[in-house]
């Protein structure tokens, strides 16, 4: 087995491209969990429909730039009608609560996308301008994936300015620190919880029209995405958009560096990473201890 | 007034008890008669294989149509029930179970995976039911899995691999790299493959599994591009293998070597459209331009294209001749017992349904049939909506392509 740096780092950087939809879907998870402690399950079942409303409007607009923009916020919208009619009624109670009802929505979009889109998945091709692929010198690499890479590195930007340098941010850090003393300043929480929701959905739909293009569009395609993404924010630390971040690149590149080693493992690895960092730190990379438990 | 109205709910009730015994009962045997003839077909109709079941499933009801058309198997009407296995061997069992006891389904014709397909033949051996698999797999008609009651009517990984490796080998280059879906079917071709271009004196750079269903090949590929084989063979079933084909070109593999897979699939063509399969090469057991010079081929095209408007594809066409063989089957031996329709159809091996002559070897029961090597036509060469396929060569029939009875451990 080759493993000379010209060997494996095509394979570091295929993995890098996996990392950024774990990346996204995880810091949605995360940033859900961290502030509202909502165990969001049907964020696999969000991801879906982000690649299917891609298709939508694709079809629509004949646009890929106008679909790409529209479908995570539609996705976002959806997102904001489930938390103002579904969840919020469970806020207070156990957290096993909200988790249960996002587990059964999900059962429903996705029977929901079989009875509008059909059983068998659509596909839908990246835009002409990024269709061919690119010669990085040690490797030729799909231009329509270091697209990906592109725009996942500028949202991360844009979400960081967001939480940090504005006053919305600065809600969301607090409220997530001490929902109660936030309260106690007079501000409305029902507010922010809302449009953290709303982002943490939008998120997903986003991974789901990135990922339209390279995977294509069917039913269960979140059903595995969601368990590693959850195996994401687990490894990076419940509540921590860093370790969302870090833990995210971190699987793909577990998963581009087994397949090149031994492609069996490549699905199971990501769980004895899990294991592993969970018996050296109990509550993530990043976490807080007590926070999840 | 009480109790008389007890009494009169009483004898009411039990009057209706009675007569509903006795109807259960009684007349069971005279219905028999004018009972339909019951198959059941159990297919993945969700999941990744969703398109190719979709085709068996309009193929299996052309067949019933035709069937009741002609007034029905030995006066009965023919009824196919279908069901969705999930993809999942479990959840095959538990429905083909459910059709065998429940609906009473007297023939199973059907299955499209090899591994929920062998489940669906656990069932049926147990429950003595006659089973046409639709399924390809090496293992169905071989001991210690086949039974004197299990058919294949579909090819298989030996006959496929062996002719398309053959081809391969000696038309588009010596060095290849497999990849394959890591389960019964991509097992099964990866060591036949493996073993044909041993014997073609090829050299193999490396195989490469991955999990069935999969969307994501790209941490396979930057190994392969780097290995520079002449040729990617790609055992890539279902929908996955539009995913596979469209990451291997997005990484520019098709610039630098051949692409081939010993099956193709119109399903699929049509899904993932002639970019994406220009100048792909596989094995395919039918094609419906065959209708050009094939009778049977014709007269089921047109069925198709009457009541669907769109031609049949190459699976659909396997459960169409398996529901016509039960028929035939029934009808040459007077009787719907499985053991007297099994014997029949290898004393009268010889059929045609859709794509001239086939016939069922004695020993395993497996049907021996031509086989096509096509390409992917191109954008621009199409033919209307299905016509994407080019025919580069026929392959007879031929039992030497399968393994022996005595390799497949019949005495």
């Amino acid at each position: 087995m080759d493993i000379s740096l010209a060997a494996v780092l095509p394979q570091l950087f295929t993995g890098l491209v996996l990392g950024m939809l774990f990346v996204l879907l995880a810091i949605g998870l995360s940033l859900i969990f961290g502030l509202m402690t909502v165990v969001n399950f049907s964020h696999g079942a969000l991801y879906m429909l982000g690649a299917y409303f891609t298709v939508f409007f694709l079809g629509y607009t004949r646009s890929f730039w106008v679909a790409l923009l529209m479908a995570p916020l539609m996705v976002g919208a959806f997102g904001l009608l489930v938390e103002r009619f579904l969840i919020r009624r469970l806020y207070g109670r156990s957290p096993d609560d909200p988790l249960l009802l996002t587990f059964g929505l999900s059962l429903v979009l996705i029977e929901t996308a079989k009875i509008i889109w059909g059983k068998i998945g659509l596909t839908l091709d990246p835009p002409r301008a990024l269709g061919g692929a690119v010669d990085l010198g040690f490797m030729s690499f799909p231009a329509y994936r270091l697209f990906v890479i592109a725009v996942t590195v500028a949202v991360l930007i844009g979400l960081w300015a967001f939480l940090t340098r504005t006053n919305v941010g600065l809600i969301i850090r607090a409220g997530s620190r001490d929902p109660l003393m936030v309260r106690a300043l007079g501000i409305d929480l029902n507010r922010v919880w809302l449009l953290v929701f709303g982002i943490g959905c939008a998120l997903a739909g986003l991974a789901g029209a990135l990922a339209g293009p390279m995977r294509g569009a069917y039913a269960e395609m979140g059903v595995t995405m969601v368990i590693e993404s959850f195996v994401v924010i687990v490894v990076g630390g419940m509540g921590s958009l860093l370790g969302a971040v870090l833990a995210g690149i971190l699987m793909g590149q577990v998963v581009g560096i087994t397949t090149y080693f031994a492609p069996k493992l490549a699905e199971i690895m990501v769980f004895v990473v899990m294991a592993v960092v969970l018996l050296v730190r109990p509550s993530g990379i990043f976490g807080e201890a007590g926070l999840a438990e | 007034m009480a109790s008389m109205t007890r009494r009169k709910f009483l004898a009411a009730t039990g009057a209706t008890a009675g007569a509903m015994a006795t109807q259960g009962f009684l007349p069971a045997m005279l219905r028999a008669q004018g009972e339909p003839l019951r198959i059941g077909c159990p297919l993945p109709l969700t999941g990744p294989f969703a398109a190719l079941a979709a085709d068996m499933q309009r193929g299996a009801q052309l067949a019933q149509d035709e069937l009741n058309a002609k007034g029905g198997v030995m006066g009965r009407k023919v009824e196919v029930l279908f069901r969705d296995d999930e993809l999942k061997p479990a959840v095959g069992a538990q429905r083909t179970k459910e059709l065998i006891e429940n609906q009473k389904c007297q023939f199973i014709v059907g299955g499209l995976a090899a591994h929920v397909q062998m489940a669906i033949n656990e069932q049926t051996k147990k429950a003595k039911v006659l089973f046409i698999s639709t399924s390809q797999s090496d293992e169905i008609s071989a001991k210690p899995d086949t039974s004197p009651i299990t058919f294949h009517e579909a090819l298989n990984p030996t006959i496929t691999s062996r002719v398309m490796g053959t081809w391969i080998a000696q038309n588009l280059g010596k060095k290849w790299w497999i990849i394959y879906a890591d389960y019964a079917w991509g097992k099964q071709n990866n060591a036949v493959l493996q073993d044909t271009l041993a014997k073609q004196g090829g050299t193999l750079l490396g195989a490469t599994p991955y999990p069935l269903g999969s969307a994501e090949f790209s941490a396979h590929l930057p190994k392969i591009q780097a290995a520079k084989p002449d040729v990617i063979v790609s055992v890539t079933p279902g929908a996955d293998n539009i995913a596979y084909l469209k990451q291997a070109r997005s990484f520019g593999l098709d610039k630098t070597m051949k692409l081939a897979q010993p099956l193709l699939w119109i399903s699929y063509l049509k899904e993932g459209g002639p970019e994406l399969y220009a100048d792909i090469y596989g094995g395919i057991n039918w094609y419906w331009e065959l209708q050009d010079t094939i009778p049977s081929a014709k007269k089921f095209v047109e069925a198709s294209m009457k009541k669907f408007n769109i031609p049949p594809g190459d699976y659909g066409a396997y459960s169409y001749s398996g529901v016509l063989e039960v028929a035939r089957g029934v009808e040459l031996a007077k009787s719907t017992d499985s053991d007297a329709v099994a014997n029949a159809l290898r004393k009268n091996p010889v059929y045609d349904h859709f794509k001239g002559k086939e016939w069922w070897r004695a020993c395993d029961n497996k049907s021996m049939q031509d086989m096509w090597i096509v390409k992917g036509r191109g954008p621009g060469k199409t033919k209307g909506d299905w016509g994407l396929l080019d025919i580069v060569a026929k392959v007879a029939a031929d039992e030497k392509y399968d393994r022996t009875c005595a390799e497949k451990g019949h005495a």
